[in-house]
């Protein structure tokens, strides 16, 4: 066995791949984490404190793995759904009628819960250590957009299944936009917003139609939620991941004391 | 007895009860933080939850709440909850110690030494990968993903919740008109977590649990987090049932249940009960006192706290600094206020104005 693993190691192709050998020695762990793409997110040596669980509590790294969760589950969802009004419900109702031993849209809901769970407390232990501190501000706001573009991706998730649970959801969630000061036809300061006796603001052209794209949770509703899920947020928060773990790095690693 | 104690938990949980509880638990738990961090007290306070748990468990009511499939995050939420906020006050307590006898905190000590990324830390990532994907596997297997009938518009379900992660906005819905409990509070919650770093200039407690450094923002983060968050979310998603109506955990969600709301305008308690005169026409001379309380309030209120009991602060923070973080403060102070004054005075608007929908 040993002998099949060496000669493994010393093809071209292993060497190919693995500039390094066995990471044992000081040279070849420093080689494994910086010739690797994933890896060398990190830097080659890390504080002992920082790496604590009772300190990091893993939380960051955990919403990072369960991003990706939900992006190989989510692709794979989206083979079989079609997001119309007619079709959506069907599709989601032939996942668990038709897919024997079928979970990859249980793991998609709870994976999404349990983000949105580990996206808290990785704030929540960034707060009680100080993490925000000089010089991780911006780092800190970065992470404050990402926890809430967490929440909009599951929200816009919520309304596919749609089911009764989703569309009821949605709309109460969404019904707040008709109350957004100047911008809502149920808000204070819309009636200013008129000409002549003619409102400029009214269910028709308000924020919550901008939204929905119609006066209620509709077809179209599910296709920019749709969109947004699947495409939109997952590309932003892609984006804004790669800046937030750069600037980890950047600001000297994770935090510890100075 | 089994009944007494359900009987005795539903009457706890009751919104103005449980509000109390989880203020003053937390408050009891900042003070006297020391003894009652102690793993012990934390061991047996759990053991405790659990035994609850198993007492319940046999309740249909009960069961019927707890193992609904979108309410099991809730539940690890709770208990996620608990055990860091207890792993995060007992390490700061720890520190604090060290700190008074001037030794290196917990993480000082071993921030001097640095340990290769490879094997160190990627084993932790590694094995933290594999637990959690057993864990979603045995989730997923064991508990089916709902899927309720399909959508319609013409019939609404009773109650309609919003996604859980939302449902403390939407309690406080109870108390506020949809423009500040769904839009302008959020705004203020996003807006204050990114001032944060702005506004909390004390350089100390930066990479290491403590709360002596810190003892206020550590308090109004938990405040706000804890309080006004995280318990509102399962205050929303455990105890609030048909027509949004309070109901104990014990207790059948019988859609007919009818909680009588008679809440009351501020301008109504002003000219009609103290003056005894109607109320006036105009809307703005009609709330006239509301307004001018809220204004008393935003803006009277940080000059006397900065002069007064946040003295020390407002000198170390400088004025921009000082008055941005009292605003923050004061929207967050507001909420409890108003909740107190409705189960109190069952005062309804501050300022009432449905011609304009404006209504605080």
């Amino acid at each position: 066995m040993d002998k099949l693993f060496r000669y493994i190691a010393s093809t071209q192709i292993w060497r190919s791949i693995f500039r390094h050998g066995y990471p044992d020695t000081p040279r070849n762990r420093t080689l494994a984490v910086l010739s690797n793409v994933v890896l060398h997110l990190h830097p080659v040596k890390v504080r002992r404190s920082g790496i604590r669980l009772s300190y990091t509590w893993c939380m960051g790294g955990l919403t990072f793995f369960l991003f990706l969760v939900e992006t190989i589950t989510g692709l794979l969802l989206m083979f079989y759904y079609r997001p119309t009004a007619e079709l959506a419900y069907q599709d989601i109702f032939a996942l668990r009628e038709h897919v024997p031993i079928g979970v990859m849209r249980e793991v998609h809901r709870w994976a999404a819960h349990l983000m949105v769970i580990s996206v808290w407390l990785h704030m929540y232990r960034v707060f009680l250590t100080g993490s925000y501190k000089p010089p991780r501000e911006f780092n800190w706001n970065v992470g404050v957009i990402l926890l809430v573009i967490t929440l909009l991706l599951s929200f816009t998730g919520y309304l596919l299944p749609w089911d009764q649970l989703a569309v009821w959801a949605i709309t109460v969630g969404t019904n707040m936009a008709r109350a957004t000061p100047f911008l809502g036809h149920e808000g204070p300061g819309a009636a200013l917003i008129s000409f002549g006796g003619l409102n400029f603001i009214h269910a028709g052209d308000d924020v919550r139609f901008g939204l929905l794209g119609g006066r209620f949770v509709g077809e179209a509703a599910l296709m920019r939620f749709y969109v947004l899920h699947c495409v939109g947020f997952p590309l932003v928060a892609a984006g804004l991941m790669a800046l937030h773990f750069w600037r980890v790095r950047k600001d000297g690693g994770i935090s510890g004391p100075l | 007895m089994g009944q007494l104690i359900k009987d005795l938990a539903d009457w706890l949980v009751e919104p103005t009860r449980y509000s109390i509880l989880t203020t003053a638990l937390l408050a009891a738990v900042l003070i006297w933080r020391k003894k009652l961090t102690h793993p012990i007290v934390f061991g047996t306070s759990m053991l405790g939850i659990l035994a609850f748990f198993i007492f319940a468990w046999g309740d249909v009511n009960f069961k019927a709440i707890v193992t609904k499939p979108d309410n099991v995050p809730i539940l690890i939420l709770l208990i996620s909850i608990l055990f860091f906020t207890w792993l995060a006050l007992r390490r700061a307590v720890l520190n604090d110690e060290r700190i008074e006898r001037g030794e290196p905190t917990l993480e000082g000590e071993l921030s001097k030494q640095k340990v290769f990324t490879w094997p160190d830390l990627v084993y932790i990532e590694l094995i933290c990968m594999v637990l959690f994907t057993a864990l979603l596997m045995v989730w997923s297997i064991s508990i089916e993903a709902p899927i309720e009938e399909p959508a319609s518009q013409a019939r609404t379900p009773n109650p309609s919740k919003a996604p859980w992660y939302f449902l403390g906005l939407q309690e406080l819905l109870v108390y506020f008109d949809p423009w500040i409990a769904g839009v302008l509070l959020p705004s203020f919650i996003i807006i204050g977590l990114c001032a944060i770093p702005y506004i909390d200039t004390n350089p100390k407690g930066n990479g290491y649990y403590t709360f002596k450094e810190r003892p206020f923002a550590v308090s109004f983060f938990m405040m706000g987090f804890l309080l006004l968050w995280v318990s509102l979310v399962i205050m929303g998603t455990f105890l609030r049932g048909p027509n949004w109506s309070f109901f104990g955990v014990f207790e059948y969600w019988d859609p007919h249940k009818l909680e009588p709301m008679v809440s009351v305008d501020l301008s109504v308690y002003f000219w009609v009960k103290m003056l005894g005169m109607p109320r006036p026409e105009s809307p703005l001379i009609r709330e006239a006192p509301g307004i001018l309380l809220l204004l008393g309030y935003f803006v009277a209120m940080p000059p006397i706290l900065g002069r007064t009991l946040f003295k020390k602060m407002a000198a170390e923070m400088g004025p921009v600094r000082f008055n941005v973080m009292m605003h923050l403060f004061l929207w967050t102070a507001l909420v409890p206020i108003k909740m107190v004054l409705r189960w109190t005075l069952s005062l309804k608007y501050f300022i009432g104005i449905p011609e304009w929908f404006f209504n605080v």
